[in-house]
């Protein structure tokens, strides 16, 4: 037998053995993550559903001497009017209340002028959703009433009411709607099964090293006539099937979760896709698969090495974290619109897999671009192993106390 | 048989480089128990690192088994035994476990495992615990099951470095006693330790290291008349202060 599988065979079942990585390869992405994420598109839904369904309390400023708008405000079923006070803008701050209007004064007379455009001003909270809908339902109804006094002045001249609108554009999709549904999923699933490649291996990578050194048996093993290289890959190998076995499970327990629960989801994405008749190809999840191996290989042998350079479990653990945080910017660059994938970017690695990835899950395979893609991640990946284990042949490394 | 030829180690620093070892010679016949006595930090752990591989000699060599630890690290590792109080057990595995494991990495079919395993179990009273967790186990315990990994391939090198540190008096005399068994059984041993009676009872020939370099060599008595026929502490602190004049 291989030393290599030796070492491979025990390190799985000492790692099995330990509960934190039973946690961290099974439980989190098979358990959490979904319970989170349906908590979390759970409570969202509900809470914006809860603001839609609530009629806002609103404040009218001023105007006094205009009783048609008021009635036209007063009379909107979307609005509850309340008398006005003097300490509004800091009802609207402490939410209390959630919008106030102010117009000028004469306001009826002004408009039944038609000769100057009078000024209407809305007080509210920016980024409270609350106050958000609240503003926007008062436009809505002053938005009405100025069609409606166009249509009577168009009137009085004898003018039909489309004369002010001498075009009118309408927005039509084309995209059928698996690439409208890709182009969604293609950017937030690589972002969480990247994530997921990356927390799977974390634990292990730093227990199987720099766990070893803290619990003294570094030395134990490396008394065996296994050489160091065939030490460090059989705890790559161990590395790289947790880093997988984590995103496959992930990748599982969220399709199964997406499937179960799309009236959540397609609540929480309002308004960009249906999702009722989206589909992913099964050739689409295959291609991002493969393409996820070169990345797994590159995070385990990173991980592994930072774990060797580490005297403890803890000081791995603070290095880990701005490697993580190195990872996750180019996922999240991924995400953002407008980014495409380019010769350039192909290069980087994790956000060349994000960008390839959203353009698969569309039904378009840049062919070119994905043999790029991973022929650059396998290059990456290369050079991390080589350095993972140049760094467990180091006695400097090894035996730093 | 073990053999040091020159052996030195010069540890790189940002300052000034360590001088860890230097220069140090000796020889270990089977059937032979070789101490090396020194303080703390005088270059014992680093010599047996030496001799076991773990690290690279930046000068001279050493004869395992009949391999250069330089050229031949591997087959050398394979001939001998390893252990220290730094070399600890993995805790999720069994007694057993942990002995199948070294036995696989030194090429044993799980058939002679299984045979060897049984005998030395047997031998040292293991089989209550055998497929216990090693991190449930007593210090004795542990004691137990790092010997047994140690001799899983019958080596004929032992090194042992510093074995007894910190260990209970039961503990410490069931290791004693196996290097006992070592010497016995025709094997080569080395014996790292700054214990002066330990050095006294159990080594067969004694060399002193001090900052790196071997200072003396030789039996226990033969250390003790040529330093005034005191205890052999007596003749070490002789032979440290000369040194160190």
């Amino acid at each position: 037998m291989s030393p290599v599988f030796t070492v491979y065979r025990k390190e799985l079942k000492d790692i099995l053995r330990d509960r934190r990585t039973i946690i961290s390869m099974l439980v989190v992405p098979v358990v959490v993550m979904p319970i989170i994420m349906l908590l979390f598109s759970g409570v969202s839904a509900k809470l914006v559903q809860s603001a839609l369904e609530q009629v806002p309390e609103v404040t009218l400023l001023g105007a006094e001497d205009s009783p048609r708008i008021r009635e036209a405000l007063a009379s909107n079923k979307g609005l509850k009017l309340i008398p006005p006070t003097a300490d509004y803008a800091a009802r609207i701050s402490n939410k209390s209340l959630r919008a106030a209007v102010e117009l000028p004064r004469d306001f009826d007379h002004r408009i039944g002028q038609a000769t100057e455009t009078v000024p209407v001003k809305i007080y509210y909270y920016q980024g409270e959703l609350r106050s958000g809908f609240a503003a926007e339902a008062i436009e809505k109804c002053l938005r009405d009433y100025r069609d409606q006094v166009l249509i009577d002045r168009l009137a009085v001249r004898g003018l039909p009411p489309d004369f002010t609108r001498p075009l009118n554009t309408t927005r039509q999709n084309v995209a059928p709607a698996e690439k409208v549904g890709g182009n969604f999923i293609g950017s937030v699933l690589p972002y969480i099964v990247i994530l997921l490649c990356l927390t799977g291996a974390l634990y292990p990578a730093l227990d199987l090293t720099a766990g070893e050194k803290e619990r003294g048996t570094m030395e134990t093993i490396l008394s065996s006539p296994a050489s160091r290289t065939q030490l460090v890959l059989g705890k790559f190998f161990v590395v790289l099937t947790a880093s997988i076995v984590t995103a496959l499970c992930s990748l599982l327990s969220m399709t199964t979760i997406f499937l179960v629960s799309r009236g959540l989801f397609g609540l929480a994405i309002q308004g960009k896709v249906s999702l009722g008749t989206f589909t992913v190809a099964p050739g689409a999840v295959l291609a991002v698969l493969v393409l996820l191996v070169p990345l797994a290989v590159l995070f385990s042998a990173l991980l592994l090495a930072l774990g060797t350079f580490a005297r403890s479990f803890k000081e791995a653990q603070s290095y880990a974290g701005p490697l993580i945080l190195v990872a996750i910017l180019p996922a999240v660059a991924g995400l953002l619109p407008g980014v495409e994938m380019s010769p350039g970017l192909a290069f980087i690695p994790i956000l060349n897999l994000s960008l390839v990835s959203k353009e698969i899950f569309t039904g378009a395979f840049p062919w070119g671009y994905i043999a790029l893609v991973f022929a650059s991640t396998c290059l990456y990946a290369a050079l991390a192993l080589w350095f993972a284990a140049r760094m467990f042949n180091r006695e400097s490394v090894l035996f730093r106390t | 048989m073990i053999e040091a030829r020159s052996l030195g180690k010069v540890f790189p620093d940002r300052t000034r480089p360590v001088v860890a070892v230097e220069d140090v010679s000796f020889q270990c016949a089977p059937g032979e128990i070789y101490g090396l006595l020194g303080a703390n930090g005088a270059g014992k752990t680093t010599t047996m690192r030496l001799l076991a591989t773990m690290l690279r000699p930046t000068s001279g060599t050493a004869i395992v088994g009949g391999f250069d630890v330089v050229r031949e690290p591997e087959q050398a590792r394979r001939c001998l035994g390893f252990l220290s109080t730094a070399t600890a057990l993995y805790g999720r595995l069994t007694a057993f476990e942990m002995v199948q494991y070294f036995g696989r990495l030194h090429g044993l079919t799980d058939g002679e495992i299984a045979s060897r395993a049984s005998d030395l179990f047997g031998r040292l009273d293991m089989n209550e615990f055998r497929d216990r967790r090693c991190e449930k186990l007593s210090t004795g315990q542990k004691q137990k099951v790092s010997i047994t990994r140690t001799l899983i391939h019958d080596p004929p090198v032992m090194i042992f470095d510093e074995p007894t540190n910190g260990l209970d008096v039961m503990s410490a005399r069931t290791i004693v006693a196996f290097v006992r068994e070592c010497r016995a059984a025709g094997k080569a041993v080395i014996y790292s330790t700054h214990i002066m009676s330990e050095a006294d009872k159990l080594c067969d020939r004694i060399g002193i290291i001090h900052g790196g370099r071997l200072l003396a060599e030789g039996t226990a008595a033969s250390l003790k008349s040529a330093h005034g026929g005191g205890d052999l502490e007596d003749a070490f602190v002789a032979i440290v202060d000369a040194a160190s004049c």
